[in-house]
């Protein structure tokens, strides 16, 4: 790979160009569609922080029943117990399944909270600057972007239970209404990462900002 | 230097930090990486075609097949109960958590298909040399949109944390769908490491002018 020009890296912006992000084609600056995959072209998505806002605020909205109601209802002979996702976790840290209970607090407490702090850390970064250098926040971005997506194994861990242990009337377990607002949530904050424009981290270091 | 002496279709920006290169069909082996944010930007394997191809068409074997066996099975006084992975998809039941069951057999089934489905036909006439075949470019683009939403691997670690969770219970049994399954996300892992979406666009590109 050859950086274009001397040493400073040229955005493709700078000069003259707008990039398609998905084939990474340059276009002259100006073009609205690329010719090459068809994706929309915007040099800079300007609205992107709006979109990520609402869906932001979405996921949050969806995250906060998703740990009122329970995720899981567990019939057995003698009594019918419903467990919350914290609950739940607890409840197998007395079994002395501390493993599994750590998995499924990183993947649905940790995780979720720490997207809903990374993404809002990063969308007030564009318009207010930040400490963090460019790379670092880029970093950010990667791993949330990357991460995401693994908070759905709580749900998937109901779907397999909820279909497996279905024993007569020894043992049933069903799932709550917290699995359907807890997958919202992941879904919301997936796509408010998806709708970042992580170019925007990058324009500081332009040098028209620096003079 | 300005670019005007440079064909636009020898550049290649950085789609995650929009930093400008001149594209160079790296070595065998080798991989262009930007320099500022370190996003992967070309990256070719020797025969990936051929390779993605065979994989992939493991992948639809394998899925399809997993659908019809039993995935886990559980034995517990007497009682006993299998599920296959389409039970597990269905298990969210009525009302608003049907949207959720949709959702589940979407993300660890249907999308994960479709997506092989996709990827057999923009990359099978590359590799044979033909002209693509009518819409492949948003066939491919519908493929790399879809990608995030392909969730058989985290299915796979669900399956894990759900068998340890119930293992002091009952008894639990694998199913041959669970070792297909297994199978399937190691197979899937390859194939996005082999396919270099820049080759492939720059590939649609040329045969299609």
């Amino acid at each position: 790979m050859e950086i274009t020009g001397n040493r400073r890296i040229l955005t493709a912006r700078e000069a003259g160009l707008v990039a398609c992000r998905r084939c990474a084609r340059v276009w002259p600056m100006g073009t609205t569609e690329c010719g090459r995959c068809g994706a929309r072209l915007q040099s800079r998505d300007t609205g992107s922080l709006g979109r990520v806002w609402a869906l932001w605020i979405a996921g949050l909205i969806c995250y906060i029943p998703a740990n009122i109601y329970p995720m899981l209802v567990t019939q057995t002979l003698l009594d019918t117990s419903k467990s919350t996702i914290v609950g739940g976790a607890v409840d197998l840290l007395h079994h002395g399944a501390v493993g599994v209970a750590v998995i499924i607090l990183v993947a649905s407490v940790l995780i979720p909270m720490g997207k809903f702090l990374a993404i809002a850390y990063l969308a007030l970064s564009v318009h207010r600057g930040s400490n963090l250098s460019s790379g670092r926040r880029h970093h950010v971005y990667e791993m949330v972007e990357f991460i995401g997506r693994w908070s759905m194994i709580d749900v998937f861990v109901v779907a397999i239970l909820s279909s497996l242990v279905q024993l007569s009337v020894v043992a049933s377990i069903h799932p709550g209404p917290a699995a359907l607002t807890f997958a919202l949530s992941v879904v919301c904050t997936m796509l408010s990462a998806q709708s970042f424009d992580s170019r925007m981290f990058w324009d500081e270091d332009a040098p028209q900002r620096k003079l | 230097m300005t670019h005007s002496d440079l064909a636009l279709e020898d550049l290649i920006a950085c789609p995650q930090c929009d930093a400008l290169y001149t594209a160079r069909m790296p070595e065998i082996g080798e991989r262009a990486v930007c320099e500022r944010c370190h996003t992967v930007l070309i990256a070719p394997r020797r025969k990936a075609g051929l390779r993605i191809i065979a994989l992939t068409l493991t992948v639809l074997i394998l899925v399809i097949s997993a659908l019809f066996f039993p995935f886990l099975t559980i034995h517990v006084q007497g009682f006993a109960n299998q599920a296959s992975i389409m039970d597990t998809a269905s298990s969210f039941g009525s009302g608003a958590l049907l949207l959720l069951s949709l959702a589940t057999a979407a993300m660890i089934v249907l999308i994960p298909l479709l997506r092989m489905v996709l990827v057999l036909y923009v990359l099978t006439p590359i590799v044979m040399n033909l002209p693509p075949y009518a819409h492949a470019r948003h066939a491919f683009r519908l493929s790399q949109e879809l990608k995030p939403w392909a969730m058989a691997e985290i299915f796979a670690i669900g399956c894990a944390v759900a068998l340890v969770k119930v293992a002091s219970l009952a008894s639990i049994g694998f199913g041959p769908a669970f070792w297909m399954f297994s199978a399937l996300v190691v197979i899937v892992l390859f194939n996005d490491m082999y396919l270099c979406n820049w080759s492939v666009w720059k590939s649609l590109e040329t045969d299609e002018s």
